[in-house]
C-alpha cells in the first residue's frame, strides 16, 4: 500500500506527459515526430526483428568491460593515492586537469588510437568514469576517522590486516558512491561515442534510425530504452548500497 | 608494589597561531603494577594529550615513558586506550570487533574468546549486530570487551564514560569495577569527574591548568564497594574539589 502512494504521483506525470505528447503531435500534425503509439509500434518491430536485443546486448558489452577496466585500475590507484601523501601529490593535479575533459572530447583521440572497432567506445567508457572512481576511493582514505587508526594502531596489527580491516571496509561505502557515479557516466558516454561510428548499440541504432530515412520513431523508442536501461543501472547499484558491509555508513540516514 | 608506569619530566608544547602552547609541564608519575590511578584536572587543562603520550600516541618534547622499566615509544597492545568518543569499528560485528586484534590464533579461538569477552561485559546475543544497532552504553561495552579479550596489562581510559547519561555511567563503573575484581589491570584513568574517580581508583592525582603539571595525590582508602553518599566519600570529594579551585560551602 505504501509503494503504491510512493509510486503513484510519479505514474501519473508520466501519464499526463505522454497524453501532452500525443495531443500535441496530433494537433500539429507533425509527420515526422511520431506519437506515443508509433514509438511503441517501432520498438515492437525492433523487437520482433531481433535488433534491439542486439543493440542492447552491444552497448551494455562495451560499458560492461570499459566500466571494469576502470573499476580495476581506480580502485586500487584510489587506494595508493589515499594512503600515501606523496602519491596524492604527484597525480591529482595531473587527474584533477583530465577530469573536466569531456570523453566527447576524447572521440578524435579515441578513434587516432583505436580505430572505429570497439575499443574506441570502451576505451572513452574508462576514460570517462575511471575519473571519479579514483577521486571518490581517495576521499573515502583520506576521510577514515582518526580515532580507528589509531585503535588499529594500538592493538598493533600487521599491515595487511590494517587494510584488509580497516581501511577498505571504511572506504567501502565510497567506493560503491564512485562506483554508481562511473557507471552512470559510462551509460551516458557509450551512447555518445556509439553515434560517431560502429554498426552496433544503442547510440548508432539512434543515428542510423535518423538517417536510414527519418524514422523518428525508432530514434524516441532508442531514446526511452537508453533511459529505462540507465535506470535500471542505477537500480543495481543501489543494491550495493544495501549490502550489510556498507550500510553502517548510511545507517544513521534512514 | 612493582612499578608500572613511571613517567619521567614530561615536557610537550604545540605550535599554534600565536606562538607555542605549552600543554604539559614537567609531569611526574608511578604507577603501581595492579594499580588503579586517576587523573583529574580542569577542562582542556592538557589531561588527554598526558594520556595520549603515555599511551605512546604522541612523542614528548622531553622526558620519558618507561612501561616495565623499558623505555615506550610506541603503541602496542599491552596497554589499551579507551577513550570518550570511542572507535568501535562500525563495519566489523561485534564479534569481529572483538576478534580484531586477536593476532596469530586459530579462527574458532578467536571466535571463543571474542564470545567469551562479550559475555562478560553483558553482550551475549549481540554477538552478531552491527555497532549502529546498538545503544551509546552497548557501544561502551564493546569498546571495553575489545580492550580485555587481548589480556592487556594496561587500561589508558580518556574520560571512558562521560559520552554517557549519568545512569548508566554508574553501570559501567560498577562493571568495569567487578570486572577488574575478576582480571587484573594496571588503571590510569583521566577524568574530569571526581566523584568517577573517587568511585574506582586507588589512588587520584589532581592536576593543575594549562601547562600542566601534577598538582596534588590523594589515597583513597576506602574500601570497594564504595558507598557514594558516604561521609568519607564527600569529605574526599570536597578537598579534591578545593585543590581544583572549586569551594564549596555545603
Amino acid at each position: 500500500m505504501m509503494k503504491i502512494k510512493q509510486v503513484l504521483p510519479s505514474v501519473v506525470v508520466i501519464v499526463l506527459l505522454i497524453t501532452v505528447w500525443w495531443v500535441a503531435v496530433t494537433a500539429t500534425g507533425s509527420v515526422i515526430f511520431p506519437t506515443p503509439w508509433q514509438v511503441v509500434t517501432g520498438t515492437l518491430e525492433l523487437i520482433k526483428d531481433g535488433t534491439l536485443w542486439e543493440h542492447i546486448g552491444a552497448s551494455l558489452l562495451r560499458v560492461g568491460t570499459g566500466f571494469s577496466l576502470a573499476v580495476i585500475l581506480a580502485l586500487p590507484l584510489g587506494l595508493w593515492m589515499g594512503w600515501v601523501r606523496g602519491a596524492f601529490n604527484t597525480l591529482n593535479p595531473i587527474f584533477q586537469m583530465l577530469r573536466p575533459i569531456s570523453p566527447i572530447a576524447w572521440i578524435p583521440i579515441a578513434i587516432l588510437w583505436f580505430g572505429v572497432g570497439n575499443a574506441s567506445p570502451i576505451y572513452l567508457i574508462f576514460i570517462s568514469s575511471v575519473f571519479p572512481m579514483i577521486v571518490q576511493t581517495t576521499a573515502g582514505v583520506h576521510t577514515i576517522e582518526r580515532r580507528y587508526l589509531r585503535a588499529a594502531e594500538n592493538f598493533g596489527v600487521s599491515r595487511y590486516t590494517l587494510f584488509t580491516r580497516i581501511v577498505i571496509p571504511a572506504v567501502l561505502p565510497q567506493i560503491v558512491v564512485g562506483m554508481r557515479i562511473g557507471l552512470g557516466v559510462a551509460w551516458l558516454v557509450v551512447v555518445a561515442a556509439e553515434m560517431i561510428a560502429l554498426r552496433s548499440g544503442l547510440g548508432y541504432l539512434i543515428i542510423d534510425s535518423r538517417n536510414a530515412g527519418n524514422r523518428y520513431d525508432l530514434v524516441v523508442a532508442g531514446m526511452i530504452i537508453i533511459g529505462l536501461i540507465g535506470l535500471l543501472l542505477d537500480g543495481v547499484t543501489r543494491l550495493l548500497e544495501g549490502l550489510k558491509s556498507v550500510r553502517w555508513r548510511y545507517a544513521h540516514e534512514d | 608494589m612493582r612499578t608500572k608506569i613511571e613517567v619521567k619530566d614530561i615536557k610537550k608544547s604545540f605550535v599554534s597561531d600565536g606562538g607555542l602552547l605549552r600543554v604539559v609541564e614537567e609531569a611526574s608519575l608511578t604507577v603501581g603494577d595492579g594499580e588503579f590511578v586517576a587523573i583529574v584536572g580542569p577542562s582542556g587543562c592538557g589531561k588527554s594529550t598526558l594520556l595520549s603520550i603515555i599511551a605512546g600516541f604522541i612523542r614528548p618534547d622531553q622526558g620519558s615513558v618507561m612501561i616495565d622499566g623499558s623505555e615506550k615509544n610506541k603503541p602496542n597492545s599491552k596497554g589499551i586506550l579507551i577513550s570518550q568518543q570511542g572507535s568501535v569499528f562500525p563495519w566489523l560485528t561485534v564479534q569481529e570487533n572483538l576478534m580484531f586484534g586477536l593476532n596469530g590464533r586459530a579462527r574458532l579461538e578467536k571466535m571463543e574468546l571474542a564470545d567469551y569477552y562479550a559475555a562478560i561485559v553483558g553482550l551475549k546475543g549481540f554477538e552478531k549486530s552491527y555497532p549502529h544497532e546498538l545503544s551509546g552504553g552497548m557501544l561502551k561495552r564493546v569498546e571495553l570487551a575489545r580492550a580485555l579479550v587481548v589480556k592487556p596489562e594496561i587500561l589508558y581510559m580518556d574520560e571512558p564514560f562521560s559520552a554517557l547519561d549519568a545512569l548508566m555511567n554508574l553501570r559501567m563503573r560498577n562493571e568495569l569495577l567487578r570486572i577488574l575484581s575478576e582480571e587484573r589491570h594496571t588503571v590510569l584513568l583521566i577524568t574530569h569527574d571526581v566523584e568517577e574517580a573517587i568511585h574506582m581508583a586507588d589512588r587520584i592525582m589532581v592536576l593543575s591548568p594549562r601547562p600542566t603539571k601534577i598538582q596534588s595525590t590523594f589515597e583513597v582508602t576506602i574500601p570497594q564497594p564504595r558507598k557514594l553518599t558516604s561521609p568519607e566519600v564527600q569529605e574526599l570529594r570536597i578537598a579534591i574539589l578545593r585543590e581544583l579551585g572549586v569551594d564549596r560551602s555545603d
